[in-house]
């Protein structure tokens, strides 16, 4: 279903799937950023596109985000939260599933468990594909909005950020990492011991023009950072319970720790958060987390506009 | 004379040169080598060669291998050459070439692919030749060699 037409400044994004930030181009970045700049746009370009959003996996914010986006483009949604509520429970595959959908949706946002499973959606459907999530893979429309967040508060995208906490099973990580790459941003990487980010994953951001340190402390990250991106420690991807408990609560962000920081750093965390970020933080002119939830909303908008074919 | 009779000429069937040394054995497997067909099949490994250093030579009598099995030995010894025998002579010669995308041949080696829970095929991308490299399709990570020897 997935396709590319890049003419001389025009970049084409009708009908596309968007599944991994590995094949969006710094020009279709920016080309996304722009139009949900723009798009504090208002109207009803949507009006009578019907969303279906199946999410496979729990989600709030991902999940009301897409759901406020189409809505307030004037778009209707149908779907469900649950897999338990799905024909999943009666024995039906997940290609099935899509094929039936695409017949009477505009546009899938599909959450799974399962690395890989957008990219068969796409494969298989009829009408765009939106990754929300597969598994540990990709999370493209989280890592753009980080994208937004931080070009809105630096100005660019050239920047340093410090990458804190699960860089193994964090696909925020991995997304973002691939979009800030191609700006050629600095990332330091700072992860308890058995969470850091894989030999494979490193190698492929410095091909894609990022340049890449390891931080021996949690006070390096924050002295050198302009941005600081805290992740959770993703319970649910462990395959061994004990291997979590052994790192759960490793780290934690507090006020203390961010006067060290530089004047202009902002603290960054795709959310939910567990205790990584201390409450109290939340009341410092640094944290930006709230504003990422809000931003959401224009880049969502943006992305189901792009695919959609109506800016 | 000893060189003679390491590489004795067969009458009719395939001659799977330039191994990548140690490779010899997993090349038979791939091949369901030795067979119930009662095939005589001769390996010689750690030959020396000047261009590799060492290699490993495979010799099939009566057997002249179809394209998909040329493409999955590509994969363990992307240097190999695959000489087809007719009567004592070489009559085609074709060295086997990594194709830029693998399909059908390998499962991926991550445990959560879609791949092992959904109705469709595993297909690879060729990032790197040497070493071998592959990224998959559905979940995008990247196997090594020793993960594709494995499956062997």
């Amino acid at each position: 279903m997935a396709r590319t037409i890049i003419h001389a400044m025009r970049v084409e994004f009708a009908g596309r799937d968007l599944v991994s930030m590995r094949e969006l181009s710094r020009q279709e970045i920016e080309h996304i950023l722009n139009t949900a700049e723009r798009t504090e746009f208002s109207g009803d370009v949507l009006k009578g596109r019907l969303m279906c959003s199946l999410f496979f996996e729990p989600s709030t914010r991902t999940r009301l985000s897409f759901e406020t986006a189409m809505k307030r483009l004037g778009g209707e949604v149908v779907g469900f939260a649950k897999p338990g509520a799905a024909s999943l429970s009666k024995g039906e595959n997940l290609t099935d599933t899509i094929k039936t959908v695409s017949c009477y949706s505009d546009v899938i946002v599909l959450r799974h468990p399962r690395e890989g499973a957008a990219r068969l959606a796409a494969e298989v459907s009829d009408v765009p594909v939106i990754n929300a999530g597969d598994g540990s893979n990709q999370h493209p429309t989280q890592a753009l909005t980080d994208l937004y967040t931080i070009r809105r508060e630096h100005g660019r995208l050239k920047v340093r950020v410090a990458m804190v906490g699960d860089l193994k099973y964090a696909r925020t990580v991995r997304s973002l990492g691939q979009g800030l790459a191609k700006f050629g941003a600095r990332l330091l990487l700072s992860s308890p011991p058995g969470l850091e980010m894989s030999e494979e994953l490193c190698a492929e951001l410095e091909s894609m023009g990022a340049r890449l340190e390891v931080c021996t402390s949690i006070e390096e990250a924050v002295e050198r950072a302009d941005v600081l991106y805290v992740t959770r420690i993703q319970k649910e991807r462990f395959p061994d319970p004990e291997e979590y408990r052994k790192v759960q609560g490793a780290y934690r962000i507090t006020p203390e720790l961010l006067e060290i920081a530089s004047s202009r750093m902002i603290v960054l965390h795709p959310l939910p958060r567990v205790d990584e970020i201390s409450p109290e933080v939340d009341h410092t002119d640094r944290a930006r987390y709230f504003h990422q939830v809000r931003n959401s909303i224009p880049v969502r908008m943006a992305v189901l506009s792009l695919l959609l074919g109506v800016v | 004379m000893e060189r003679d009779i390491r590489v004795r000429k067969i009458k009719d069937g395939t001659v799977i040169d330039h191994i990548t040394a140690g490779q010899a054995l997993n090349v038979l497997r791939i091949l369901n080598l030795p067979s119930s067909s009662g095939a005589t099949v001769t390996v010689a490994m750690n030959v020396p060669s000047r261009k590799a250093g060492v290699k490993d030579i495979v010799k099939v009598e009566g057997r002249e291998l179809r394209s998909e099995e040329v493409d999955r030995i590509a994969l363990l010894a992307p240097e190999a050459t695959i000489n087809i025998v007719r009567n004592y002579r070489v009559v085609e010669k074709k060295k086997v070439a990594i194709p830029q995308m693998v399909e059908g041949v390998l499962g991926c080696a991550n445990p959560n692919c879609i791949t092992h829970f959904e109705p469709v095929k595993p297909r690879f991308t060729v990032e790197s030749r040497k070493p071998i490299r592959l990224r998959c399709h559905y979940c995008e990570r990247i196997m090594c060699e020793a993960e594709i020897a494995k499956q062997f």
